[in-house]
């Protein structure tokens, strides 16, 4: 090293710890959760068994899959509004398939997580060789994976293999193996990805995609890997809800409510709906903030059904955030285009 | 210097490139040389930048050859020309704002490690390609974002060094730039010359040129003029190079201006941001006065100040006597104030590209065709028509897209939509660039037609030969602040360039030429 | 010919084709059914139509402008709901006689609050409008308890869905009619209209024309809204009730009932006519899946498939299908 640098180093150790955007949007998603957890636990009659904890962590892990799956697409400047969608055929379709002995159980979940991966891969590549935008493509392709969960689930019925359900869904030690599996989501997938060429250059998509081609960066190939494990995850999140209720249900309120649920769990976790800064471990635990407002409204007696009233106004604020930069612009002409 | 028997790393012959009907590059060669800083000197529109378009990959030309070390080598895409270690750095910046500076500049080739992403490697080199440039006070852990312009073209500086060039370009990289960080890059440059790299240097700034350069070639209406060895030629004689253009544009004459007349603008201090300081003009009716300068001087900011899109502008601007606060273009353009501008992007700022001649056309007057919000559809095509026939606009296209019609047309569209208006003050941005020299013509004539009849104009061109044919007086700016009037025998080329260039006025077409007759004894 | 020529104008290529698929549509239904081609059938087909249609106006002037309102689903529900339960706000005489512009009102207000956000904190539509429909939504629990709504409509909501003012004109259709000539006409013979268009183009272009582009985005923003709200009323009007989720049915049919008029998704382009063919495509379309019934088909297969499943792939299919043919985007550079 030369000295110069030498010098530039010993001048970062003094900046003490730098934590990224993406980074301090994390922490504050945690720090939110874990007030409103310990308000949730605080009020709680029974306290904070392994049994609670269990099953706020079922609950949340669900919503934290389709919210890591919402935030990959999002992070290239897009919008995927069928990951609610998707979550909903993986969860008819392994009330199908993932049944029977061990083997075909496995063939089963192998099933469902390619059928979960191609969905996202399709509309990817609809939008990157359509040349089309994400919002409509996704709109209209999230009807057709509803229609083909509908097919495969007319009536809400079906089974899943019981020691799977039971093994996803339980607890050891008082750890919820969801929180596990979501752990397994982010070491294998997200972290992986997000250190990969591709996982960076989504978010060089988002940040400038005019500097980002300058730059020879590989737009179309970023985009539908970024789709397509959007599709994965979303299906990781419907195995897990027919671990869950042992069935499956194609209910058009359960994918919108997912969808839209999920972009706030984005916005809260610290990601940018403009793209280019936020994280996936940023949208679990914004996911569980989501949850644990629906929980909390019912412990203060507020009707829990106001939550679409609260993911509403999230939306908008975090909208309303973003867009003060307007405020700032000296020139009016630089507000159009 | 240059290593006598070693040839030029760089050769480029022959080469030739049209758009259209403009040449922008006729049967041009250059060579660079390995340990040498070469400087590219022109007007706007000359073709240094195309030339170095088609040297990083960004065009192709029509005709010629490009040899790297003797060996011929063709470029499709600016990667082509990276790869083959051409490294160039653009005004536009090409950087990632949300990303850390040690991710953009290692976006493109990233150190790996098992098929991932090796930071620590990527940050080591960022750290070097930091240094090397003189920033190594720029944490590579800090978003791009967060650094300021002058950081972010050092940084800039920093990627196109990261990938190890043997010619490094720089296109205007310098005008971002503080003074000490200006310092540190030509440090960085002197270093890289020494080291044997072969450097193209494109800059306004005579004096930036003055302690850089080794060699220096004026390119003048798409041809090389002449290369010669820097310090060799004297300011002045090379704007005279610059220069010297055959006059082929025949202008209309010019109509007696009003002096007694009280100005209709009257603008006074007009500051915005850093980019206009402290601005004085005025406008009679029947006068145009002309803006000069270098590109980017603010010569488009203050016209698009005195519309009314600008917030923040201080300085007072009167209107017929009257002092007006113009809030936006809609009330710019109202009858009390009577001002139209003819914007400098006509395809993004004047026209609707996929709606027809006749609904561009009327569309910034349709209040006056209208009542009560209902348009009057018969008085429409009247005075659609009368435009038409005044302009002479291709009238078969008239229920066309505008999209279909040529680049002249189309500016006549805008032109027509605005004279709709009738307006008072008109402000042109660069109207006739890129437009045949035919319907040049007609512009010209119909500005002084305008002028004859009373309306004041504000008209903003880089073409110099224009400013003297068709302007009164003409404000040369130069970093926001108007450095120069210039009028009557005054209003020459060579006083043009000098003061675009902010050289000290007082040299004169005499001294001009002893001090050619000098240099050549 | 002059007034030829100006019927000639409305209708654009897209808008002919797809006036053609309809009769295509019915000639091969009526090889299934020959009651597709008689005068009932046609006028039950105009009538649902006109649910879809009043709704879609509004929609149609968002996406001319290059927007988008996700905000209708709930914006239809605010609308019936409102105007079943205005007497809880207007008390017992007005809230009978005002429930129509009641609900209407409301519903042009959140179009007021997506205009703001869309037109001066230049939110991006599509985010804006969306929480704007869980927002309502949330309002609309609320203002139910949570509970299905129990109000009932009132007797002129009733006559305006299934009276005949004109006889033998269902009033809905007369509703549609009276709306879309109105619109129509503001597209092709106002300023505002040609503004509309211009913006979809340039808006850049425009605001330099002296135009306040702004207010013209908030106009369009309203007009959805309130159309939405019609669209709820006339909803409640024909159930005689407001009921949970009534707009969900609509996003997607009016999204591709607009696109499939041939108005481009990025705004700028479009004839009203388009979006009247497209609206009755959909109809259309949607009652030959239910009465040929093609999963009794598969059935025969030995699939098993809800009626449902058809529509929904139909309309995402079709969609793409009409945005890979009429609204690809421009690439980067």
């Amino acid at each position: 090293m030369s000295a110069e640098t030498q010098t530039a180093a010993t001048e970062r150790r003094r900046f003490g710890i730098r934590l990224s955007a993406a980074q301090r949007g994390i922490l504050l998603a945690v720090l939110i959760f874990g007030v409103m957890f310990a308000v949730y636990g605080w009020k709680q009659t029974v306290g904070l068994t392994p049994n609670v904890i269990n099953t706020a962590a079922n609950k949340g892990a669900l919503l934290a899959l389709v919210a890591m799956a919402q935030t990959l697409p999002v992070l290239t400047g897009g919008l995927d509004l069928s990951v609610g969608a998707i979550f909903v055929l993986a969860n008819c379709l392994a009330s199908a398939i993932v049944v029977g002995d061990p083997i075909s159980t496995t063939f089963g979940v192998i099933g469902v997580l390619i059928v979960g991966f191609m969905c996202g891969a399709l509309n990817g590549a609809i939008i990157v060789y359509g040349r089309l935008q994400p919002l409509i493509v996704t709109l209209a392709m999230g009807a057709v994976y509803f229609g083909v969960a509908l097919a495969i689930r007319p009536q809400p019925g079906g089974s899943v293999n019981f020691e799977l359900a039971d093994f996803m869904t339980r607890s050891t030690f008082a750890i919820p193996h969801s929180a596990i599996l979501l752990l397994l989501v982010v070491l294998v997938i997200w972290l992986p990805y997000r250190r990969s060429v591709l996982g960076r250059s989504a978010l060089a998509i988002g940040s400038s995609e005019q500097a980002a081609y300058m730059s020879g960066v590989p737009i179309e190939r970023a985009k539908i890997l970024a789709y397509s494990l959007s599709g994965l995850m979303a299906s990781i999140g419907g195995l897990l809800l027919t671990a869950l209720t042992y069935s499956g249900a194609a209910k058009m309120s359960i994918a919108n409510d997912y969808t839209l649920n999920a972009i706030g769990a984005v916005v809260i976790g610290g990601t940018s709906l403009f793209g280019g800064v936020g994280s996936a471990v940023g949208s679990i635990f914004g996911a569980f903030v989501m949850r644990t407002v629906g929980d909390l409204l019912i412990v203060f007696d507020i009707n829990p059904v106001l939550q679409p009233l609260f993911v509403g106004i999230v939306l908008l604020v975090a909208v309303s955030l973003g867009s003060l930069r307007v405020l700032r612009i000296k020139n009016k002409l630089d507000l159009y285009r | 210097m240059a290593e006598s028997g070693v040839g030029p790393l760089l050769s480029m012959s022959g080469i030739t490139k049209r758009y259209g009907g403009v040449r922008a590059l006729e049967d041009v060669s250059f060579e660079a040389h390995r340990g040498s800083i070469h400087a590219l000197l022109g007007e706007n529109g000359a073709g240094k930048s195309t030339l170095i378009k088609v040297l990083s990959g960004v065009v192709q030309p029509d005709t010629g050859t490009i040899e790297l070390d003797g060996e011929q080598v063709q470029f499709a895409n600016p990667q082509d020309a990276n790869d083959l270690g051409i490294s160039c750095i653009f005004q536009e910046l090409s950087l990632l704002p949300d990303l850390t500076v040690a991710d953009n500049i290692g976006i493109t080739r990233p150190p790996r490690r098992f098929g991932m992403i090796d930071f620590k490697a990527q940050r080591r080199i960022a750290e070097e390609a930091l240094a090397l440039v003189g920033g190594e006070n720029i944490d590579p852990m800090s978003t791009v974002k967060e650094l300021s312009l002058s950081r972010r073209q050092m940084v800039e500086i920093a990627k196109a060094m990261a990938r190890n060039p043997k010619i490094l370009i720089l296109d205007e990289a310098t005008s971002a730039l503080t003074a000490a960080d200006v310092e540190k890059v030509f440090a960085m440059l002197h270093r890289l010359r020494k080291d044997g790299m072969a450097i193209i240097y494109i800059s306004h700034r005579m004096h930036e040129i003055a302690e850089l350069a080794d060699m220096c070639t004026v390119y003048r209406n798409g041809h090389k003029v002449e290369t010669f060895k820097a310090g060799t030629k004297s300011d002045n004689a090379i704007v005279e190079m610059m220069i010297g253009r055959e006059y082929d544009s025949v202008f209309p004459p010019k109509s007696d201006s009003k002096q007694d007349v009280d100005p209709v603008l009257k603008v006074r201090d007009f500051s915005w941001q850093d980019q206009l300081n402290g601005i004085n003009l005025d406008i009679r009716p029947g006068e145009i006065v002309g803006l000069g300068g270098l590109d980017g001087q603010g010569q488009k900011q203050l016209q698009l100040g005195l519309f009314g899109t600008l917030i923040g502008a201080t300085g007072t601007v009167e209107i017929n006597g009257q002092p007006v606060s113009i809030t936006s273009p809609k009330r710019a353009k109202s009858d009390e104030l009577g001002m139209a501008l003819i914007p400098e992007d006509r395809k993004g700022e004047g026209l609707m590209l996929p709606m027809t001649v006749r609904e561009n056309l009327s569309f910034a007057a349709i209040e006056k065709v209208s009542r009560a919000g209902i348009v009057d559809v018969g008085a429409e095509e009247d005075a659609i028509s009368e435009i038409v026939e005044l302009l002479k606009i291709k009238a078969d296209g008239i229920d066309g897209p505008v999209a279909a019609l040529s680049g002249g047309n189309q500016q006549k569209v805008v032109i027509g939509k605005w004279l709709m208006t009738k307006p008072r003050i008109i402000l042109l941005n660069d109207p006739t660039r890129g437009i045949d020299v035919g319907t040049k013509q007609e512009i010209y004539q119909l500005l002084q037609k305008l002028a004859a009849e009373g309306a004041a104009i504000l008209f903003y061109s880089t073409d110099y030969d224009e400013l003297i044919g068709c302007c009164d007086r003409v404000l040369v700016m130069y970093d926001g602040t108007v450095v120069r009037t210039l009028s009557g025998d005054e209003l020459n080329e060579t006083n043009l360039v000098s003061a675009a260039l902010n050289l000290p006025a007082g040299t004169d077409e005499a001294d001009l030429a002893a001090q050619a007759r000098e240099a050549t004894q | 010919m002059k007034s030829f020529d100006v019927i000639f104008r409305q209708f654009d290529r897209a808008t002919l084709i797809a006036f053609a698929c309809i009769v295509v549509l019915l000639l091969i239904g009526a090889l299934a059914e020959p009651a597709f081609l008689s005068p009932q059938y046609l006028l039950q087909q105009l009538h649902t139509a006109s649910f879809l249609g009043v709704v879609a106006t509004g929609v149609m002037l968002v996406i001319l402008l290059g927007h988008i309102d996700l905000s209708i689903p709930w914006t239809i529900g605010v609308g019936g709901m409102m105007a079943t339960g205005a007497v809880g706000f207007l008390g017992p005489e007005w809230g009978v006689t005002l429930a129509v512009p009641f609900g209407i009102l409301c519903g042009a207000l959140i179009g007021v609050v997506n205009g703001l956000g869309v037109a001066y904190l230049r939110a991006p539509a599509m985010i804006f409008t969306l929480g704007m429909n869980a927002v309502a939504q949330g309002l609309m629990v609320y203002h139910t308890g949570g509970f299905a709504p129990q109000d009932r409509a009132t007797p002129f909501m009733r006559e305006l869905t299934v009276g005949h003012l004109i006889p033998g004109l269902p009033n809905p259709i007369l509703v549609w009619i009276i709306l879309g000539a109105a619109v129509m006409f503001m597209l092709n013979r106002t300023t505002l209209g040609r503004q509309i268009y211009a913006i979809g183009n340039q808006e850049r272009a425009v605001f330099l024309s002296g135009v306040e582009t702004r207010k013209v985005v908030l106009i369009c923003f309203v007009i959805s809204g309130a159309c939405a709200a019609a669209t709820g009323v006339l909803l409640a009007g024909w159930a005689n009730r407001s009921y949970q989720a009534m707009g969900d049915p609509y996003l997607l049919p009016t999204i591709a009932a607009v696109i499939l008029g041939g108005t481009n998704v990025l705004g700028g382009r479009g004839k009203y006519m388009g979006t009247v063919a497209g609206v009755i495509l959909i109809t259309i379309l949607q009652s030959m899946l239910s009465v040929v019934q093609p999963q009794r088909y598969f059935a025969q297969l030995g699939f098993d498939l809800p009626a449902d499943t058809f529509r929904q792939v139909v309309f995402g299919a079709v969609i793409i299908a009409m945005l890979l043919i009429y609204g690809r985007q421009k690439l980067t550079t």
